[in-house]
């Protein structure tokens, strides 16, 4: 490869910080209690949803209410086919569709998004601030207001009832722009690029090459978003035909009954919880790699 | 490694010409303009009508306004609302996600990733909030209220959600364990990019403890995703509104939890008065924007 690229792979300290200097005691306990109790805070529900999807129903009802399951059981699973009884399609479409409509919209989204996030932060021309400055005030415009002019968007571009409409319109979301663009100013300095650009590589050589993997810890969690977002979208009367249905709009019909069915509910919560879980595991352990084998020199 | 404005040479960009300039900007602007862009435009032409959906919009001048900022009843409530919820959960939610962060960073790449997980956990599932309306649930089977029972606390179960003194608090909380994610996981992606010889120098320079690397390394480096995270905590926190029809219902009791996005839905879903439902998102969308440029000047970073 003629392109020497300026990262380089120092053994990297990044631990050597934090060993330097020591917490009081007192310090240390507030700093693991606090990290213990925020822990919990936010994990608990979670677990209880896991706990609750395998109790029986004995235990549902049970007084006093108990948090942890006594005698699991994958009743709550087995019985979700029955629940699903009427359904025109088989299941499999619908966890096709999903899977399909998340994953091919996530991978556009990052690309056109970090190219757009790229020329934003570092090709000068005029107009730019302006542009980014809609961008980002644009996420502030709430979305209730605007779902009936983009619903006549979509019905004027004749998408409706097509994966179109799952895709297309999250394209546009400016989350990714916004969060990239800060990354790349923050970390990617332009005499990295100026190197690169001295040594013959193009514009979008730099940005395949260079850009792309220094950021890649922002494009990874760029990817969870997008994923997470996708993957729980309910479009608005845009679609109508079952076979282009999504796992969302089947299960919304199952967490809607009473306490009856709260370990059904439980158990369907779990399952879509499942695919953004393994997306987080693999985007994770893909930025501490990315972040132990590429120290990154100014 | 502090970062530089680009030098423009001679009218040039720094990095090559305009074609692939355009060629790579292009699809997100396109997109962006038909499903973002247009729809604003429209809905700030909308607001200046009255429009029910059915027939076409009739040109109703600042009538929208004036009846927002005069005549309604409801709308001061909401809007004292929602502010309450944009200072106490807004500010909270930005340092604890930029807490957790700077804490969970410390630990090594496995344990933080593990404990990364944990606390962006809550937001993995878009609408698994409705697991905290079992814990406050109203009768005895709630988990708050037996507990509470058992240990004595009170005699009498309290129905939570219809209690207008607990229904603030609840669904601030609520509110921070579902939103908090995206702030949590933007900061820990910027701490990890700190040039670690930063801190090797700053040691040299007479940097004596943790205070003082987070005041003048780590705060400096991270400050284009702190800009991130405040806009983030901005617009969740001025936009609560599920999670308080979720538990409190609409108009819940004494309009304690209604927001102005919560009032929003229902004249748009209920009432279908569009024209009125767009000049309230305008006026919110000032709200958020002030705050914006307020938390750009206080962060000394306004250009972002």
């Amino acid at each position: 490869m003629g392109l020497k690229l300026k990262i380089k792979t120092p053994q990297k300290k990044e631990r050597a910080f934090s060993k330097r200097f020591t917490r009081s005691r007192f310090g240390n306990f507030m700093y693991f209690f606090f990290l213990t109790a925020a822990g919990l805070f936010s994990v608990l529900p979670l677990i209880y949803a896991v706990a609750t999807s395998f109790k029986p129903i004995d235990e549902l009802l049970i007084f006093p209410p108990t948090f942890f399951v006594k005698r699991p059981t994958i009743v709550n699973y087995l019985s979700l086919p029955n629940l699903l009884s009427n359904l025109e399609v088989p299941l499999s479409r619908y966890i096709f569709n999903s899977l399909f409509v998340t994953v091919v919209t996530t991978i556009i989204y990052i690309i056109i998004s970090a190219m757009a996030a790229f020329v934003l932060s570092k090709a000068t021309f005029r107009g730019r601030n302006l542009i980014f400055l809609v961008i980002q005030f644009a996420l502030m415009f709430n979305a209730y207001t605007l779902a009936v002019p983009q619903y006549l968007i979509v019905s004027g571009i004749k998408i409706i009832d097509t994966y179109l409409v799952y895709i297309l319109p999250q394209l546009a979301a400016t989350l990714g722009v916004f969060l990239m663009k800060q990354y790349i100013e923050g970390y990617v300095p332009d005499a990295l690029l100026e190197a690169a650009s001295i040594d013959g590589a193009g514009y979008y050589r730099i940005f395949w090459q260079i850009v792309m993997p220094v950021i890649r810890p922002a494009w990874l969690t760029v990817t969870l978003f997008s994923f997470r977002d996708v993957w729980a979208a309910i479009p608005n009367g845009t679609i109508f035909s079952e076979e282009l249905k999504t796992l969302p709009q089947i299960v919304t019909q199952i967490t809607a009954g009473g306490i009856a069915r709260t370990g059904s509910a439980m158990a369907v919560t779990v399952i879509m919880m499942i695919p953004p879980i393994i997306v987080y595991l693999v985007s994770q352990s893909n930025v501490v790699e990315a972040m132990s084998s590429a120290g990154i020199k100014g | 490694m502090t970062p530089k404005k680009s030098k423009v040479k001679n009218g040039r960009t720094l990095i090559g010409g305009q074609g692939p300039m355009f060629v790579m900007l292009s699809p997100f602007m396109i997109l962006f303009f038909v499903f973002t862009i247009l729809p604003i435009i429209t809905s700030i032409l909308l607001s200046f009508t009255s429009f029910d959906l059915i027939s076409f919009p009739k040109f109703a001048g600042i009538d929208n306004y004036r009846r927002m900022l005069a005549d309604d009843t409801v709308f001061p409530v909401v809007v004292k609302n929602t502010l309450v919820f944009a200072i106490i959960a807004g500010p909270l939610g930005f340092l604890l996600s930029f807490l957790l962060a700077w804490f969970v960073n410390e630990f090594t790449p496995k344990v933080r990733t593990f404990l990364s997980f944990l606390f962006y956990a809550p937001s993995l599932v878009g609408n698994a909030y409705f697991i905290w309306k079992v814990a406050f649930s109203g009768d005895s089977y709630g988990y708050i209220n037996s507990l509470l029972l058992s240990l004595g606390i009170i005699t009498e179960p309290i129905i939570w959600l219809k209690n207008a003194t607990f229904l603030m608090p609840i669904i601030i909380m609520v509110q921070l364990w579902q939103s908090m994610g995206i702030s949590f996981l933007s900061n820990i992606s910027g701490l990890q990019n700190v040039n670690g010889e930063l801190y090797e120098a700053g040691a040299i320079d007479g940097i004596r403890n943790r205070w003082q690397e987070l005041r003048y390394i780590t705060l400096p480096s991270m400050h284009h995703m702190l800009l991130f995270s405040a806009v983030m905590q901005i617009q969740s926190s001025f936009s609560v509104s599920a999670i308080a029809i979720e538990f409190a219902g609409y108009p819940s009791v004494e309009n304690s939890v209604d927001t102005i996005v919560s009032y929003l839905s229902d004249v748009a879903t209920v009432r279908f008065e569009m024209g009125y439902a767009a000049a309230i998102s305008v006026v919110l969308f000032i709200m958020m924007a002030l705050t914006r440029a307020a938390v750009g000047k206080i962060l000394g970073m306004s250009k972002g």
